[in-house]
């Protein structure tokens, strides 16, 4: 199974990001791709991908950056502390995908996304920097899914 | 650790939000021990007025994703005071539900993740389980399972959104909750292994001298009630509440410290619950919490892990107990019209009490709001137990004292999202 994970919380700006890409890419992707939206409980993600062979994870980041740079990374290998704090919220993506490395529970493929967000005010929309990195990241998933995206193991584009 | 310096921790791992942690010393004594919470004001009393009395509870249900229930069970409470409505039985019975699969979520999450691996010498819960899978297998279990009795009740685990004022918007039916019994079953039993594992941890000998603040609940064990006792003879309503509670700011922390009749530390949480009502706990969760040693009371903070565990096992029992007898509510709500009034609202979040008081207009909307998270209330005695703490081991190397403050930190579950309050800044003339 291949399977396209947005993770976010819809109330809090741009939370929504991954939220927002899991939408772009359900319009657009292949049939044989399931596309699922979490709320903030990354824990969830064990059981989200349980069984899965090929996983894309999409996730908002806080760690300073540019709002709206993206980054990417590959879970073949142990991410190191490098996005260990970076999530918004109590686990973050890259303390998950390690504890289900340490379960053995992870997809034999994991790729994940973060975006920088700009803004986690209650109630407000994305900002117009996640939107477009939102898009972006939704094509860039996409190739991947037909077979033209990137294979390094990590890449930030700024 | 040398004589006048200073133990600096300023991102604590493994709690709910933003802090830090500061150890100053002087001349061989701990002169200040501080909790720093820097993690911005939400504003979110200052956001619900001009709201519609209706809306508190799903607007402050995004206070925090651990504890989403208990900001909607004392959001309602205090707005059906307000509108002098009582709901029935039946409806209390599914809130009560609804907040024991957040007891075990939180509990499971805090026992097995973010506790445990302080006793058993590891960073952090991923190091603990690549040593111990199966155990942590059995903590992410039960953590679902509370997830799921949320999800069925509520929507869904994070934020629900079925709890309106008055009730729910549509009752679950029984074979809904019928068919979440048999993992509860074994809930209750991989609760009671998680009584037995903590209890064989090493504590330190470390009694604090507490006033305990809980609810009383007519139901049993605290969960919902109208009382707020103490173990020194507070017995109030929740009305009273600001009478005899002050909140106040220091300068160190986004959160508000609280204290009791004027100048008084208090405790909130499982410890509190646990000493203030253990008389209450069903057979299963007492014979458990006694073959782990616990008395009527503890006041050790680090061996609040049990607790935790033993209000696991509880919270399962008066799952599978509610679930046994549930009545879907018809209809799933009361109506709560609007009254020009103040309500005032108590509920046992988690970490423990959590106040909620709303001034409605005739009209209906918000004119005033306050919200009282237990992390606030505990800030006072964390500080409190920390100075101590670290005045018996300023012997220690820096390291190694600095990593059992933390632990120490650990102990309360502090959740420091839910405890970051609007700053109420005010100028003086000179």
């Amino acid at each position: 199974m291949r399977l396209v994970i947005g993770i976010g919380n819809p109330d809090r700006g741009d939370d929504a990001v991954g939220l927002a890409v899991a939408r772009r890419v359900r319009e657009a992707a292949p049939a044989d791709v399931t596309v699922t939206e979490l709320d903030g409980d990354q824990l969830k993600l064990l059981d989200a991908w349980d069984g899965a062979g090929e996983v894309y994870v999409v996730d908002a980041v806080c760690s300073g950056g540019r709002p709206g740079a993206t980054y990417r990374f590959d879970a073949s290998g142990p991410l190191g502390t490098r996005f260990a704090h970076r999530g918004t919220h109590t686990f973050s993506l890259a303390e998950v995908i390690e504890l289900a490395r340490a379960l053995r529970r992870l997809p034999t493929r994991l790729a994940g996304y973060g975006i920088e967000a700009a803004t986690f005010t209650l109630g407000a929309g994305l900002s117009p920097e996640a939107e477009a990195a939102a898009g972006a990241v939704a094509g860039q998933i996409l190739d991947e899914l037909t077979g033209g995206g990137p294979r390094c193991a990590w890449e930030q584009s700024a | 650790m040398t004589h006048g310096s200073r133990v600096r921790v300023p991102g604590l791992a493994r709690v709910e939000g933003e802090g830090g942690l500061e150890i100053v010393t002087s001349g061989g004594r701990v002169t200040e021990a501080r909790l720093d919470i820097y993690e911005p004001p939400r504003f979110f009393e200052g956001l619900l007025r001009g709201r519609a009395h209706t809306e508190p509870p799903d607007i402050t249900a995004r206070i925090c994703g651990i504890c989403p229930v208990a900001y909607q069970m004392s959001a309602c409470a205090a707005i059906e005071d307000a509108c002098g409505v009582t709901v029935p039985d039946s409806i209390l019975a599914l809130r009560r539900l609804l907040y024991c699969g957040e007891w075990i979520e939180s509990h499971a999450l805090h026992v097995y993740l973010l506790h445990a691996p302080d006793f058993l010498g590891y960073e952090s819960g991923i190091h603990m389980a690549r040593d111990h899978p199966a155990i942590v297998e059995r903590g992410l279990r039960l953590k679902r399972a509370g997830n799921r009795l949320m999800e069925v009740i509520g929507g869904r685990s994070v934020h629900p959104v079925n709890v309106r004022v008055g009730g729910f918007y549509r009752a679950p039916g029984r074979r809904d909750l019928h068919g979440l019994a048999g993992e509860l079953e074994w809930a209750r039993q991989a609760a009671l292994d998680t009584v037995s594992w903590v209890a064989g941890f090493s504590f330190p000998d470390y009694e604090r001298d507490y006033e305990f603040v809980s609810l009383r609940d007519p139901a049993g064990y605290p969960v919902m009630g109208r009382r707020i006792v103490s173990s020194r003879g507070l017995d109030i309503g929740a009305s009273e509440y600001d009478d005899h509670f002050t909140e106040f700011q220091v300068p160190h922390s986004t959160a508000l410290h609280s204290v009791l009749d004027g100048n008084r530390t208090y405790l909130v949480g499982p410890l509190a619950r646990y000493s203030l009502s253990s008389a209450h706990l069903p057979d299963v969760a007492a014979s458990a919490a006694r073959a782990a040693g616990l008395g009527a009371t503890c006041a050790n903070p680090f061996r609040s892990i049990i607790v935790r565990a033993v209000e696991l096992v509880y919270a399962c029992d008066e799952a599978l107990r509610l679930i046994e007898g549930y009545e879907p509510p018809d209809p799933p709500s009361a109506g709560v019209p609007a009254a020009e009034a103040t309500g005032y609202g108590c509920t046992e979040a988690p970490r423990g009490m959590l106040y909620h008081r709303y001034r409605i207009t005739g009209g209906g909307a918000i004119a005033d709001a306050k919200i009282v998270p237990p992390t606030s209330q505990n800030q006072r005695a964390i500080e409190a137990d920390l100075r101590d703490f670290a005045q018996a081991r300023l012997d220690l190397p820096t390291d190694r004292l600095t990593w059992e403050c933390e632990q120490a930190v650990r102990s309360y579950d502090p959740c420091i999202s839910c405890a970051t309050h609007f700053l109420d800044l005010r100028v003086s003339p000179s």
